[in-house]
């Protein structure tokens, strides 16, 4: 969707979205690299799993939330990337570790 | 390391206490900071960019060194000195910082690098900015539809441009500036959508004499303009009504003129930018007045000569006190620091009238044109009343056509509306549904939009996690 | 001035007062809802909506079983399900030392006859909550307890007064009272109403209101704080509370977290608002990240508290006026009412329409929170 006007050089670092490595740039955001990949959406809603990418790059509309290095629901657009840094895309509701729906619960009343 | 030196000239100061906390290292802030500094007032500055300069300057530190300076323009360039002037002030500087509440007191609420805290101000200045007017129209959150600002700041802060030729549709000074830039970044252009309804110039023209000072940027702007139309990509002018669609993504763009023409496009990324509107969520959360702004279609802050809200000792600067550029931003930082150095004893009450005086003066010479400009790009009326199909909540995905229809069943105000559809309940806090939730409400119910006021702004104004709140529990300190 | 008439004016747009009209309508009654603000401004729409029977004091157990047979039937009742599930509630103990309290409270409501409260050991607790921490060693339950949705439970009861004839007029704050002959004059800024019978459903101002009738109640307010977290797949079923702390959790439908527990915020009754106080809620959001420690990194959406009427006991105020005639109090619900809603209308519009109800409530009498006039 956007592509990037010089080589980093020196500047650049290694990233790692949804486990793929990817060259970004010291300076430069978690959002920015993002919107530079052949997929470029950076979340599925919670609410209905359609696409999104980040839009206003100001942390405001919230729609570049992602995972990095484990902590959920980052702003992909205020978050500068470091080196080694592990970017996930969201998709859906979080699903936390221990995410165990019990059915059984529905016994409760019977 | 500027925030460490700034910790050893405040000498004895608690770290975590400081006479003033700025919101915001944008123009305003940092103009504000400057002057508390040179009064002798120790002060915290908390910004959630990395870098200091607001979005107007955003990365211009970085920028600074390198070659890119040059095709950003001038007022861009304007930034360097200021952001270094600010480094060298002696504020104590907290970049990355979230601010996420202020409590009476005042007790401030931050985060950084996954760690909260509480500090203590005795004044606070709010030099939140404004951000890009949301224009809802179909397809607008679909990936490859970006605003015009966030395109600019990708370009600044990472020399990226779209990699293929890119629509841009709205209105106002900044996709005119924005285009410039992008075509000497050696960016391409399909076409410019101009939204601008027909007969805005005459109507706008009636401002022009009080901003008669001020025709040097009506110059630029008109350089502007004749340097995109010897680019030779299409304009359309009197674009109504926008809807975007495509499989996962943007594939192709559909407009429709006032006049009725239509036409339909490919298009991988749409820019699209209608106005900005003053950041109100912290003004809002704390208590502060607001009233509505007719020129600007927002609200503002109600506030003194001073800058100071209803709320004592919170005072609002910059654009978050209505829309005046840079240029306004910074006597308005000025003064509202002037103020707090006399409230807080450092500053004869004379002499801060006197200083007030000189930036009073620039500040009017900076608002001249502000009426012209309000006038000329009024937003279009498609902007506050989207289709019903349209999505206006983003994160709740509650559709226009829900909200009108809530809006009916008796005379249900923003945060009944909001309780009821989830609108405005996600991550945003209804930064992007708010004011087209106000437009909704508005029309349904036949009352003008000023009077339905904005949703009520619930803490914490930055979505931290259980986890950091819980940590202000764990390392309780000795109060 | 044109005056409206009715046969009963409810003052309060609340649940309670909703929930009063509803059921005096169905009676035959012609009802006029009077709100200040709109109705569920207040507590009715900022509380967490638990339907819970657990730990209930002695008095409130025999119309809170009633009130959860109702509440299994609710659509029946509003003519919508309400967001209801009976997923159940715990309460649960983290430490040994903890049991034999919950042991305890189990014996003592058997011996009144009651079998909703269930101990459960360390086992079947983590068969109910897989996301629990391990440290916990077991809990009380009330399985057929749960939660609803608080503004669809509005909305359901709104439309049910409605349908059923009652008038609901919004943006109108009693101002003053007068007797007139037989019946009550409540002015209300620009509007009368004229009623033989008033119910007090005011909730946190419901003392002043009463203060209007003559009835002085000792009377305190609450601003219970609740943050609400993003949207999360499923993590649990059940409402989870636990001994020594305060913390109520839950998950909505939607799947947001709905953390409460009564750590209370400040509370201003004249400007009608609340605020959260962070340094205080942070020990709701320790319990929770103590008690759930998948949740540290879940990020919180909004904050907010409402205010509500406390009671010295916190046992409500249900009853007639033991001096003004024709009005009736049902107030004081002290941050558990909501389960009581159904019920308490009924128990008004027996006590309007007969004068009396075969329901426990003498432990709810207006009277022991009044002053007694002391003997010259």
């Amino acid at each position: 969707m956007f592509r990037k006007l010089h080589d980093p050089g020196a500047q650049a670092v290694t990233v790692l979205i949804d486990g793929q490595p990817v060259i970004a740039e010291l300076g430069e955001s978690v959002a920015a690299v993002l919107l530079r990949q052949p997929e470029a959406w950076s979340r599925t809603t919670p609410v209905s799993q359609s696409p999104r990418a980040p839009y206003c790059m100001m942390g405001v509309c919230f729609e570049c939330l992602v995972e990095v290095d484990g902590l959920g629901s980052v702003q992909g657009c205020l978050t500068p990337v470091r080196n080694g840094m592990r970017i996930a895309r969201q998709q859906g509701p979080r699903r936390l570790s221990a995410c165990r729906k019990l059915s059984a619960c529905r016994k409760l009343s019977a | 390391m500027q925030e460490i030196v700034g910790m050893q000239e405040i000498v004895g100061m608690n770290a975590n206490e400081t006479d003033l906390l700025i919101v915001g290292a944008g123009p305003a802030g940092m103009a504000a900071a400057v002057t508390a500094r040179s009064h002798g007032l120790s002060v915290r500055v908390v910004d959630d960019q990395p870098t200091p300069g607001g979005q107007i300057w955003r990365g211009i530190e970085t920028v600074a060194a390198t070659p890119r300076l040059a095709r950003l323009g001038e007022a861009y360039r304007a930034g360097a000195e200021k952001a270094a002037a600010f480094r060298a002030c002696g504020a104590l500087y907290e970049p990355d910082s979230q601010l996420w509440q202020i409590e009476p007191g005042f007790r401030a609420f931050l985060t950084r690098e996954g760690q909260a805290r509480r500090v203590a101000a005795r004044a606070i200045i709010l030099a939140t900015g404004a951000q890009e007017r949301p224009a809802p129209f179909p397809g607008w959150t679909l990936p490859g539809v970006l605003t015009v600002g966030a395109a600019q700041i990708l370009l600044k802060t990472a020399n990226s441009v779209p990699s293929s030729p890119v629509w841009i549709a709205g209105c106002g000074p900044l996709p005119l500036l924005y285009m410039t830039q992008l075509l000497a970044a050696g960016g391409t252009i399909a076409g410019f959508l101009d939204t601008m309804p027909r007969g805005r110039i005459g109507a706008a023209l009636r401002h022009l004499p009080q901003g008669l000072g001020r025709l040097g940027d009506l110059a630029k702007g008109l350089l502007w303009s004749l340097a995109l139309k010897r680019a030779g990509f299409p304009i359309i002018r009197h674009v109504a009504e926008l809807r975007a669609a495509g499989e996962g993504r943007l594939e192709s763009l559909h407009y429709r003129t006032q006049e009725g023409r239509e036409g339909e496009v490919a298009a991988e990324v749409l820019l699209i930018h209608e106005g900005v509107v003053p950041s109100i969520h912290v003004p809002l959360a704390l208590g502060c007045a607001v009233s509505w702004h007719a020129g600007q279609h927002c609200y503002v802050p109600e506030l003194d000569g001073w800058g100071e809200t209803s709320q004592a000792n919170v005072f609002v600067a910059g654009d978050g006190a209505g829309i005046g550029g840079a240029e306004a931003a910074e006597p308005r930082g000025r003064i509202a620091a002037l103020r707090v150095a006399a409230r807080l004893g450092r500053l004869g009450e004379g002499s801060a009238d006197a200083a007030a005086r000189t930036e009073r003066a620039r500040l009017a010479r900076a608002l001249a044109l502000r009426p012209f400009l309000d006038a000329l790009y009024a937003p279009r009326p498609q902007v506050f009343a989207p289709v019903d199909e349209t999505l206006v909540c983003r994160c709740e995905e509650v559709t226009a056509g829900e909200l009108r229809a809530r809006a009916v069943q008796g005379r249900p105000g923003p945060n009944q509306i909001k309780a009821f559809t989830r609108a405005g309940m996600g991550p945003c806090q209804g930064r992007q549904c708010g004011y087209t939730m106000a437009h909704i409400i508005a029309a349904a119910q036949q009352r003008p939009v000023g009077e339905v006021g904005f949703q009520r702004i619930r803490p914490p104004l930055k979505p931290v996690t259980l986890g950091e709140l819980a940590s202000l529990d764990e390392r309780e300190p000795a109060a | 001035m044109n005056v409206e008439a009715f046969d009963v004016a409810v003052v309060g747009g609340g649940l309670h007062g909703l929930s009063a009209a509803l059921h005096l309508a169905r009676a035959g009654r012609r009802v006029a809802v009077i709100e200040r603000r709109w109705t569920g401004r207040h507590a009715s729409g900022a509380t967490a909506a638990g339907v819970r029977t657990l730990g209930r004091d002695i008095a409130e157990i025999p119309i809170s079983l009633e009130a959860m047979e109702m509440w299994h039937a609710i659509a029946t009742i509003v003519g919508d399900p309400c967001g209801f599930h009976a997923h159940g509630q715990l309460r649960i103990a983290e430490t040994r030392e903890q049991m034999p309290a919950l042991l305890q409270r189990e014996a003592a409501i058997r011996v009144l006859g009651h079998r909703h409260e269930e101990i459960i050991d360390a086992a079947e607790l983590r068969r109910l909550v897989p996301a629990l921490s391990p440290h916990c060693v077991g809990a009380l339950v009330a399985r057929r307890d749960g939660a609803a949705d608080p503004h669809r439970t509005i909305l359901a009861f709104r439309r049910a007064c409605e349908a059923a004839g009652v008038v609901i007029a919004e943006g109108c704050g009693v101002g003053a009272v007068d007797r007139q002959g037989n019946a009550w004059l409540l002015a209300c800024g620009e509007r009368r109403f004229r009623a033989p019978i008033v119910v007090n459903a005011a909730g946190a101002w419901a003392a002043r209101l009463a203060a209007l009738f003559g009835d002085e109640i000792a009377l305190g307010v609450r601003a219970s704080m609740m943050i609400v977290t993003e949207r999360l797949a499923p993590l649990l079923d059940p409402v989870v509370s636990v001994v020594g702390r305060a913390l109520s959790f839950k998950q909505s439908d939607q799947g947001t977290l709905v953390i409460g527990g009564g750590l209370q915020g400040v509370a201003d009754l004249d400007r009608e608002r609340s605020s959260v106080d962070f340094t205080e809620l942070a020990k709701g959001a320790r319990a929770a990240s103590d008690l759930f420690p998948a949740v540290r990194g879940v990020r919180i959406a909004r904050c907010w508290t409402g205010i509500e009427a406390q009671t010295r006991d916190h046992l409500p105020v249900i009853g007639a006026s033991p001096n003004a005639p024709g009005l009736f109090h049902a107030f004081g619900f002290s941050g558990h009412g909501f389960q009581l809603v159904p019920v308490v209308g009924a128990i008004l519009t027996d006590l309007v329409t007969e004068g009396t109800t075969r329901r426990e409530i003498a432990a709810f009498a207006p009277r022991r929170l009044m002053q007694e006039r002391v003997a010259a």
